[in-house]
């Protein structure tokens, strides 16, 4: 039993965390109903406990009107996979804490950096996008999450986002050496809305095709899609079916249903389909 | 002394202290989380199965809903944060599924239409402790929410009330389903806020 007799493992450092990341990357991906599983073989378990660090605003970065970037410094970090989150805990003077869960937009190479969105009944996200500046902390507890995940297998990639849902897409395509065949489609309501737009064009053509589709309001001479995302359209921007592509969706439940429904319509297997549903976080 | 993040006020306490575990905020809508696409099997094609007693035990939909049917109003808590008070849900308690069958184990596996699946030790889930619900607020449980029939287990984080749940599978050990394989706690007390692998 894995948990009686399992590995309590520890990180002595970057080297450790590597060695745990590729047996974790070595668990089966896909279920099914009827499968038996030995999870002693398959799945070794990391029994250390997330422990809460303290991170410093080190840099900030407004993407839209209501989307800012943090980049973190966060002392004890041990790195993350491209689509993994981490838990934002604030404090305040009272002693009363909120905890939420926000996506990690940066490469694990790169400087930890948080996407948020403000959200306006939000507790936490109005803090983060206005409140925070350089120098600031609070603290952040990760990563999170084994399935939305990105690792390049030599498949080609679909990933679908819906709003500030690029942000864990984001991370994906900023791990991608070039080598994978990528492909985004990116549902925003009007142009100014659109996260790392300026990124974005650097990017395409590098490795990544950007499709773009505003559904509430286009500026003159707009040549993207105009309208919710449906199978006709996933039609004309998805990976042949064939190609088996990995595919990544993120946005609200409307959204992340209408895209997986459609590629499943499309002939593309569930199986391969993962999806993260923004619910209201605050 | 943790760490006070400044101007950080927040809203201050919402709810009962004693009804949202630490950690946790109230919400008023219901938020989807699942890991992909939303299956949808017709009420002809579906079936429930406990596997793992001395038979393989399977009821039909319409079998199902002949069994007694129980009406519950708890408080759900998920593990991205959110709880929600007073849902109210019907259907068929575990104890009563059970009560057909002839097992000896301790732990059982939840599986699902999509192949999610999620462990639980039975004495979690027995003793009016869970439920296989096919109804949430008096209507029909949608296929986002779990639709037709997802399992209830409202003293756990939330990912243990597998949606479009299909059958449990009797066992001997606590293997680990999916979440439970992709990060997350064995168990996930909300009260102890056991989120994660190690909590």
């Amino acid at each position: 039993m894995a948990l009686a007799t399992g590995v309590r493992w520890s990180f002595a450092g970057k080297d450790a965390r590597r060695v745990n990341s590729e047996e974790l990357l070595a668990q089966p991906r896909t279920l099914t109903a009827g499968e038996q599983r030995g999870p002693v073989a398959q799945a070794p378990f990391r029994q250390a406990r997330l422990t809460w660090l303290v991170a410093e605003v080190t840099g900030k970065v407004d993407e839209t009107p209501r989307v800012r970037t943090l980049t973190l410094d966060a002392n004890g970090w041990a790195g993350h996979r491209p689509g993994q989150h981490l838990d934002v805990r604030l404090t305040a003077e009272d002693g009363y804490q909120a905890q939420r869960s926000y996506s990690i937009a940066s490469a694990p190479d790169e400087q930890l950096a948080i996407t948020v969105e403000k959200l306006a009944d939000g507790e936490v996200s109005p803090w983060l996008v206005d409140d925070a500046r350089d120098g600031d902390r609070f603290e952040v507890r990760g990563p999170i999450g084994g399935y939305f995940v990105w690792q390049d297998d030599g498949r080609p990639v679909f990933l679908v986002g819906g709003g500030s849902g690029v942000v864990p897409l984001m991370a994906m395509i900023r791990s991608s050496s070039g080598s994978a065949r990528m492909r985004l489609l990116y549902s925003s309501r009007t142009l100014e809305d659109v996260i790392y737009r300026d990124e974005l064009a650097e990017r395409e053509g590098h490795g990544v095709e950007v499709f773009y589709t505003l559904t509430r309001a286009q500026p003159p001479g707009w040549t993207g899609y105009s309208k919710r995302i449906d199978t006709a359209l996933l039609r004309e921007v998805a990976w042949p079916a064939a190609d088996r592509p990995h595919v990544f969706i993120c946005g609200s439940t409307r959204f992340v249903d209408a895209a997986a429904d459609g590629l499943v319509e499309l002939g593309y297997e569930p199986e391969s389909i993962r999806t993260e549903r923004f619910g209201a976080t605050g | 002394m943790p760490l006070i993040s400044r101007g950080f006020h927040g809203r201050g306490r919402e709810g009962p202290a004693d009804r949202i575990p630490p950690g946790q905020h109230l919400v008023d809508d219901f938020p989807v989380l699942s890991a992909g696409p939303t299956p949808h099997t017709t009420l002809e094609e579906w079936t429930f199965t406990i596997e793992g007693g001395a038979e393989p035990v399977r009821w039909t939909w319409d079998e199902f809903q002949a069994l007694p049917r129980e009406e519950v109003t708890v408080d759900i808590h998920c593990v991205t944060k959110w709880s929600k008070l007073d849902t109210v849900w019907e259907g068929v308690s575990i104890d009563t599924l059970l009560d057909h069958v002839d097992y000896d184990s301790d732990y059982l596996l939840a599986y699902s239409d999509g192949g999610y699946t999620t462990n639980l030790p039975l004495e979690h889930v027995t003793d009016g402790k869970a439920w296989v619900a096919y109804n949430y607020g008096g209507e029909p449980l949608e296929p986002e929410h779990g639709g037709p029939a997802r399992l209830l287990v409202p003293h756990l984080y939330f990912w243990k009330s597998a949606k479009w749940v299909r059958g449990l599978r009797l066992r001997d050990e606590d293997d680990p389903g999916f979440w439970e394989s992709n990060g997350y706690h064995i168990l996930g007390d909300p009260w102890l806020e056991q989120r994660y692998w190690g909590d």
